[in-house]
C-alpha cells in the first residue's frame, strides 16, 4: 500500500528547508569560481563550485554572454588537473555552456588528448562532448578517432561514439556517411546496447535506400540481436519495409509477418508489445493476423503493472475503431478495468467498450458507466461523452437509454466544456434520429430550466427554436419557453422571445397565443428584449389572428445573412449618420486578411486589405509610416492593372495626410464583371509629397517634394471569392447536393515536407472552411482526407472532399471531389488547384 | 536536437520535489523553448499526478500529447516523458534504469536532502541516461558504475564507495599500472 511521505513536524521543519543551496546566489557563486585560477587546484572545491554552476543553469538562470565566457575560460584551466572526478565535472559543465566557435577552440586539443586517453570514461565523454560542440573542420580533424572509436572494444566508447554520430547525422550527413563500414562492424558487435546504437545510425544513414534498407533487416532477422532494444528497432524497419512493398494479397502471407508474430513470443515485454502494436497498426490487416497480437494484448489487460495494461488499453482502443469485432473476446477483461485505480486506464477501457458494444450489451454497459462517471475529472467524461454520442448513432434503436443517460449526467455537477459536450451529443442525436427528436426536445427543455451557463441557454432556445415547430405537438415547448422568459438574466430572455416568435411564425395556430405572450413582454425591464418583443409583434402581424405568415417574415426570422457578420459589423462602424439610409449591399462580400506589400522594417508599411464585392473590388492600403522626419500628404497609390485586362479603375480615394506612426488608408476600387470570379494581377506604386518635420517641435516645413515608392504585386486569385462557410454535419450536405455537378480529379502534388504540411497548402489555395476537424493530420500518418466546404460568389454552395495520400517517403497524391450546384463552379475549384 | 523518426527518442527527465519544485531536469526536445514553458509543463504534470499512488508501482498517464511514466519514493518524484507514439515500455525501462541509479548513487537513502546534497551524482547520473534524447543505457547498476569509476572493471560492490572513494581506488588503481 502508499507510504506516507516524509512527515514534517516541528523538529523535522528545520531539516527539511536545508538545502546545501539555500541562499544561493549567481553573484557570489561566480565569485568563487575564481578558484579554477589557482596555480595550486583543489579538485574537490573546484567540483563543488562547478556543481553550484549547474545547480543554478539548472533552476532556470541564465548567465550573459559575458559570464558564460568567463565561466567557460576559468574552467578550461581545470584541464590541468588530474583528478578524474573533476574531469567528469567538466565535461558536463562545458556542455551546459554551449560555446560559441572561437571558445571551442581552446578546449580542443585538451579533448583530443582525453580522447585518446587510456581511461575508458575519459575517452567516452570527451567524445561527446566534442562533437556535442563541434563544427564541420573541426570534425574531419577528429573524424578518424571517432571512426576508431566506433569500433572500440570498450561498448561505451563505442556508444558513445555511434550516439554523437546520429546527432551529427542532422548536421552534418556527408561526413558521417562516410563511417558506413565501421558502424556496419558495430551491428555485428556482441554488446547489446553498442549494437542498438549502431542499428540506428546504420538505418538512419541508409533510409532513403528502400533496398538496402531491406537487406540490413533481413540480415539481422538471420543474426543475433542482442537487446529488447535493438529488436523493437528491428521490429520498427520491418515494419516500414512491410509498408513499402504493398500488399502483396495474391501471394499469400504478408512479407515478414511471421517475423512480427514470432516476436509475440520474445522473452521481453518491451518486444512483445513493440510486436503486437506493429501488427495492429498494419496495413490493411485481417482479422487473422490480429488475433495473435491482440491475445497477447488481452492478457496484458490483467497485469499488476499499470504501465502494461495502460500500453494495451491503448492500443486495443485505436483498433476497436476499425477492428470492433476483433475486441469482443476482451470485453470482460475491459469491463474490470473500469474501476482501475488509474483513472486514464479505465477511460479507455470504457471508450473501447462503448466501441465494441453490441445492441444487447448497450443498457448493461450503460448502468456501470453511471457509477463511473462520478469518479473521473471533466476531461476524461468529455471523451466518454463522444464516445456514447458515437455508440447512438450506431444503434439508433438504443436512443432512449442513451438519451436518458446523457440527460441525467446533464443534471449532474459539472463545468462548462462538459455541459457543452452532451448538449452537442443531445442536438446531434436529434439531428440524426427522427424517433428520438421529441424525446430529446423535452430533455434539453428541462435542463434549461436549472442551467447555470447563458450560453447553452440560448443555443438551446435557438435550436428550439428551429426544430420545436417541426415536431407533431409544438405546443407543449411554449410553457419551458415562456418561463425562460421570467426567471433568467437578459440575455437569455431575449433569446427566449425570438423563439417564441419563431414558433409563431412556423406554425400558424399557435399565433394568437404567441401574440399574447409577446405582448406581455414588451414591458420588460430590459431595452434589447422589450424591442424584440415590439418587432416580433409588428411582423407576425398586429391582429394576432391565425393567418398564414408572410414569407418574406419567414425569411427574416429563419433565413440566414450571406455576407460574414464580422464584415457587417465593421460596415455597421464605418456607417456616419447621413441622410442616406445604411445599404446592407455595401457590405463586401468577403474581406480577405491583410497581404504585405512591403518588407519588414522598411520606411513605409503598406499592407493591403482586399474586399469582394458582386460588380466590384476595392484595395484598402493601410499605410504605416515609420520616419519621425518625415510628413507625407496626398497619399495615393498608381495601380498597374494590365495583368487584370478584365477589371477597370473607377475611383481612387487618397489620404490626405500621413504622419509618423498613425497608421492610416487611402482605396482604389475597380470595377469587374458581376457574378465572376475574375483574377488578376496588380502592381502597386505609392506616389506622396514629402515634408521634412523637426521632430522635436512636431512642425513640418513648408517645402515639399514628390516621391514614389515601389510596393510589391498584388494578385486577386479565385480563391478569394469562396466564403468560408462551415457545415456542422459534412454527410448530409454532401449527400443533400447530390452528384449532379460532381467533379472527381487526381492530382499529384510532388515530394513535401509532410503530409499536414500538404493538407495545409491546399486548404490555403482553396480558401473554403475545414469541416468536422479534419485540418488536423495526425502524427505518422499516410493518409488524410479533408472535408471543405464554403460559398462561391453567386451564393453557390460548394463541398470538397480531398483524399491526400503519401505515395513513398515523401511524394503527395490527392484526390479531389468536389460538389456544388452549379457546373461552372465545380469546375472552377479544380482549376484552382490545376494552375495553383 | 536529434529527431530520428524511428528510434525511441525521450523528451525530458525530471525529478521533482514533494511540492513539484525541481531537484534536476533535463529537456531533450524542443517542445518547450523557454524556462517558463518547462515550468508550466511541470507544473501540470505534478499536479495531475500527486493525487495517485505511485509508489509499488511505476504509474503511467497520458497528457498534451505526451506519455509520462512516473514513481514517487519519499518526498521525491521521478518523471520520464516521451511522445504520444512512443513505445511505453521503453520509457519505463528509462525509468526504471534511472530510479535504480539514483537508490545506489545515494546508498538507499533516496529523499530530497540527499538528492540536493550529492547533486553532482544526480546530473552526472542523468547524463549517462540519455543523449540528446537518446537512450544511453536503462541498466541502474551499469549507469551507477559510469557515474563512478573511471573504468568498466566492477570489482567492488558499488554500495560500499562514496563517491571520491570510488575515484581513489580507480586512481590507485591507476598508479600501481603506471608504476608496473
Amino acid at each position: 500500500m502508499a507510504q506516507p511521505l516524509v512527515k514534517k513536524d516541528d523538529d523535522r521543519d528545520d531539516e527539511a528547508e536545508y538545502s546545501p543551496f539555500l541562499g544561493i546566489e549567481k553573484g557570489a557563486v561566480l565569485q568563487e569560481a575564481r578558484v579554477f585560477n589557482d596555480p595550486q587546484l583543489d579538485a574537490r572545491r573546484c567540483s563543488q563550485v562547478i556543481t553550484k554552476l549547474l545547480y543554478l543553469l539548472n533552476q532556470g538562470d541564465t548567465f550573459t554572454k559575458i559570464e558564460a565566457t568567463e565561466v567557460f575560460f576559468a574552467v578550461t584551466k581545470l584541464f590541468q588537473s588530474r583528478d578524474l572526478g573533476l574531469r567528469r565535472m567538466v565535461y558536463l559543465i562545458i556542455k551546459e555552456l554551449s560555446p560559441s566557435s572561437d571558445e571551442v577552440i581552446i578546449v580542443t586539443s585538451s579533448l583530443m588528448k582525453d580522447m585518446n586517453s587510456k581511461t575508458d570514461m575519459y575517452r567516452a565523454n570527451a567524445i561527446r562532448v566534442l562533437c556535442r560542440i563541434t563544427d564541420g573542420t573541426l570534425l574531419t580533424q577528429i573524424e578518424r578517432y571517432l571512426k576508431q572509436a566506433i569500433v572500440d572494444k570498450n561498448p561505451v566508447v563505442a556508444s558513445a561514439a555511434l550516439v554523437s554520430g546520429i546527432h551529427l547525422l542532422q548536421t552534418n550527413p556527408e561526413i558521417v556517411k562516410r563511417w558506413s563500414n565501421e558502424v556496419q562492424e558495430a551491428v555485428q558487435s556482441r554488446a547489446p546496447l553498442v549494437q542498438f546504437h549502431a542499428l540506428a545510425l546504420l538505418h538512419q544513414i541508409r533510409q532513403n535506400d528502400r533496398l538496402a534498407v531491406s537487406k540490413l533487416v533481413t540480415s539481422l532477422m538471420r543474426g543475433t540481436v542482442r537487446s529488447p532494444l535493438a529488436q523493437c528497432l528491428l521490429i520498427r524497419y520491418t515494419s516500414q519495409v512491410i509498408w513499402e512493398s504493398g500488399n502483396n494479397t495474391q501471394s499469400g502471407d504478408r512479407p515478414f509477418y511471421d517475423f512480427l508474430e514470432s516476436c509475440l513470443r520474445h522473452k521481453s515485454e518491451m518486444v512483445i508489445f513493440e510486436a503486437a502494436r506493429a501488427i495492429t497498426e498494419l496495413n490493411g490487416v485481417t482479422s487473422r493476423e490480429l488475433t495473435p497480437a491482440i491475445t497477447v494484448l488481452q492478457l496484458f489487460l490483467s497485469s499488476s503493472k499499470p504501465v502494461l495494461r495502460f500500453a494495451a488499453v491503448r492500443t486495443l482502443n485505436k483498433v476497436a475503431m476499425k477492428h470492433p469485432m476483433a475486441i469482443t473476446n476482451c470485453n470482460i477483461d475491459m469491463e474490470s478495468l473500469i474501476s482501475d485505480q488509474n483513472r486514464s486506464i479505465a477511460t479507455l477501457a470504457i471508450t473501447t467498450l462503448l466501441k465494441t458494444g453490441n445492441e444487447s450489451s448497450v443498457d448493461r454497459l450503460m448502468k456501470q458507466i453511471t457509477n463511473f462517471m462520478s469518479d473521473i475529472a471533466d476531461e476524461f467524461k468529455i471523451v466518454v461523452v463522444e464516445a456514447i454520442r458515437s455508440l447512438c448513432l450506431k444503434f439508433p434503436l438504443k436512443y432512449r437509454s442513451l438519451m436518458n443517460f446523457l440527460s441525467n449526467i446533464l443534471r449532474e455537477e459539472g463545468g462548462f466544456d462538459y455541459k457543452k459536450a452532451i448538449v452537442d451529443s443531445i442536438v446531434i442525436l436529434i439531428r440524426d434520429i427522427p424517433d428520438a427528436k421529441e424525446s430529446g426536445l423535452l430533455h434539453l427543455c428541462e435542463f434549461i430550466e436549472d442551467c447555470e451557463f447563458t450560453y447553452l441557454s440560448t443555443q438551446i432556445l435557438h435550436f428550439l427554436g428551429v426544430e420545436g415547430p417541426k415536431t407533431s405537438d409544438p405546443s407543449k415547448y411554449i410553457r419551458y419557453i415562456y418561463n425562460r422568459v421570467h426567471l433568467e438574466n437578459a440575455t437569455v430572455r431575449a433569446s427566449a422571445v425570438s423563439t417564441l416568435a419563431k414558433f409563431g411564425a412556423a406554425v400558424d395556430e399557435l399565433k394568437p397565443r404567441i401574440f399574447v405572450l409577446l405582448r406581455r413582454c414588451v414591458f420588460d425591464s430590459d431595452d434589447e428584449v422589450r424591442d424584440r418583443a415590439t418587432l416580433y409583434q409588428n411582423t407576425l402581424g398586429g391582429d394576432g389572428s391565425v393567418v398564414e405568415t408572410d414569407k418574406d417574415v419567414k425569411d427574416f426570422l429563419f433565413g440566414s445573412f450571406d455576407v460574414p457578420l464580422v464584415n457587417l459589423e465593421t460596415s455597421l462602424k464605418n456607417y456616419e449618420p447621413s441622410e442616406e439610409p445604411f445599404d446592407i449591399n455595401a457590405v463586401p462580400r468577403e474581406s480577405s486578411a491583410p497581404v504585405e506589400l512591403t518588407e519588414a522594417e522598411t520606411e513605409y508599411a503598406v499592407n493591403v486589405v482586399k474586399h469582394i464585392f458582386d460588380k466590384h473590388v476595392v484595395f484598402q492600403y493601410n499605410c504605416t509610416n515609420t520616419i519621425p522626419e518625415q510628413l507625407l500628404e496626398d497619399v495615393i497609390v498608381i495601380v498597374d492593372a494590365s495583368e487584370a485586362e478584365e477589371f477597370s479603375e473607377v475611383f481612387s480615394k487618397p489620404l490626405r495626410s500621413l504622419p509618423y506612426d498613425s497608421p492610416r488608408q487611402t482605396f482604389v476600387a475597380f470595377e469587374k464583371p458581376e457574378g465572376l470570379a475574375t483574377v488578376g494581377k496588380f502592381s502597386n506604386i505609392l506616389k506622396f509629397i514629402v515634408k521634412e518635420v523637426d521632430p522635436s517641435t512636431g512642425e513640418a516645413e513648408e517645402d515639399s517634394v514628390e516621391d514614389e515608392y515601389q510596393l510589391e504585386d498584388l494578385d486577386v486569385v479565385a480563391a478569394d471569392y469562396i466564403l468560408k462557410v462551415g457545415v456542422s454535419n459534412f454527410r448530409n450536405a454532401w449527400e443533400s447536393l447530390g452528384d449532379d455537378f460532381e467533379r472527381v480529379d487526381e492530382y499529384g502534388l510532388g515530394p513535401r515536407e509532410s503530409l499536414a504540411e500538404a493538407v495545409n497548402a491546399v486548404i490555403n489555395l482553396l480558401g473554403m472552411q475545414p469541416c468536422e476537424g479534419t485540418e488536423v493530420v495526425p502524427p505518422n500518418s499516410r493518409s488524410h482526407t479533408c472535408l471543405l466546404s464554403g460559398v462561391y460568389i453567386g451564393n453557390i454552395k460548394v463541398l470538397v472532399r480531398l483524399s491526400f495520400g503519401l505515395d513513398g517517403p515523401k511524394d503527395v497524391a490527392m484526390k479531389l471531389a468536389v460538389r456544388s450546384e452549379d457546373e461552372s463552379v465545380s469546375d472552377a475549384i479544380h482549376e484552382i488547384v490545376g494552375s495553383g | 536536437m536529434a529527431s530520428n523518426g524511428m528510434c525511441p527518442s525521450v523528451k525530458n527527465i525530471l525529478l521533482l520535489d514533494s511540492e513539484g519544485k525541481r531537484v534536476a531536469v533535463k529537456y531533450y526536445s524542443d517542445d518547450w523553448p523557454t524556462n517558463n514553458a518547462k515550468l508550466a509543463f511541470e507544473k501540470f504534470v505534478f499536479s495531475k499526478t500527486v493525487k495517485t499512488n505511485a509508489r509499488t508501482e511505476a504509474e503511467v498517464t497520458l497528457l498534451e500529447n505526451n506519455i509520462i511514466i512516473y514513481k514517487f519514493v519519499q518526498d521525491l518524484h521521478f518523471f520520464v516523458t516521451g511522445g504520444d507514439d512512443e513505445n511505453e515500455l521503453i520509457l519505463a525501462s528509462v525509468l526504471q534504469g534511472f530510479f535504480d541509479a539514483v537508490t545506489l548513487l545515494l546508498r538507499s537513502n533516496v529523499d530530497k536532502r540527499e538528492a540536493l546534497e550529492n547533486l553532482d551524482l544526480i546530473l552526472l547520473c542523468l547524463d549517462e541516461i540519455v543523449d540528446g534524447g537518446i537512450i544511453l543505457e536503462t541498466n541502474g547498476a551499469l549507469i551507477a558504475e559510469k557515474v563512478t569509476s573511471s573504468s568498466l572493471d566492477a570489482d567492488a560492490p558499488l554500495s560500499e564507495q562514496t563517491l571520491t572513494q570510488a575515484w581513489a581506488t580507480a586512481r590507485d588503481h591507476l598508479t600501481r599500472t603506471l608504476l608496473k
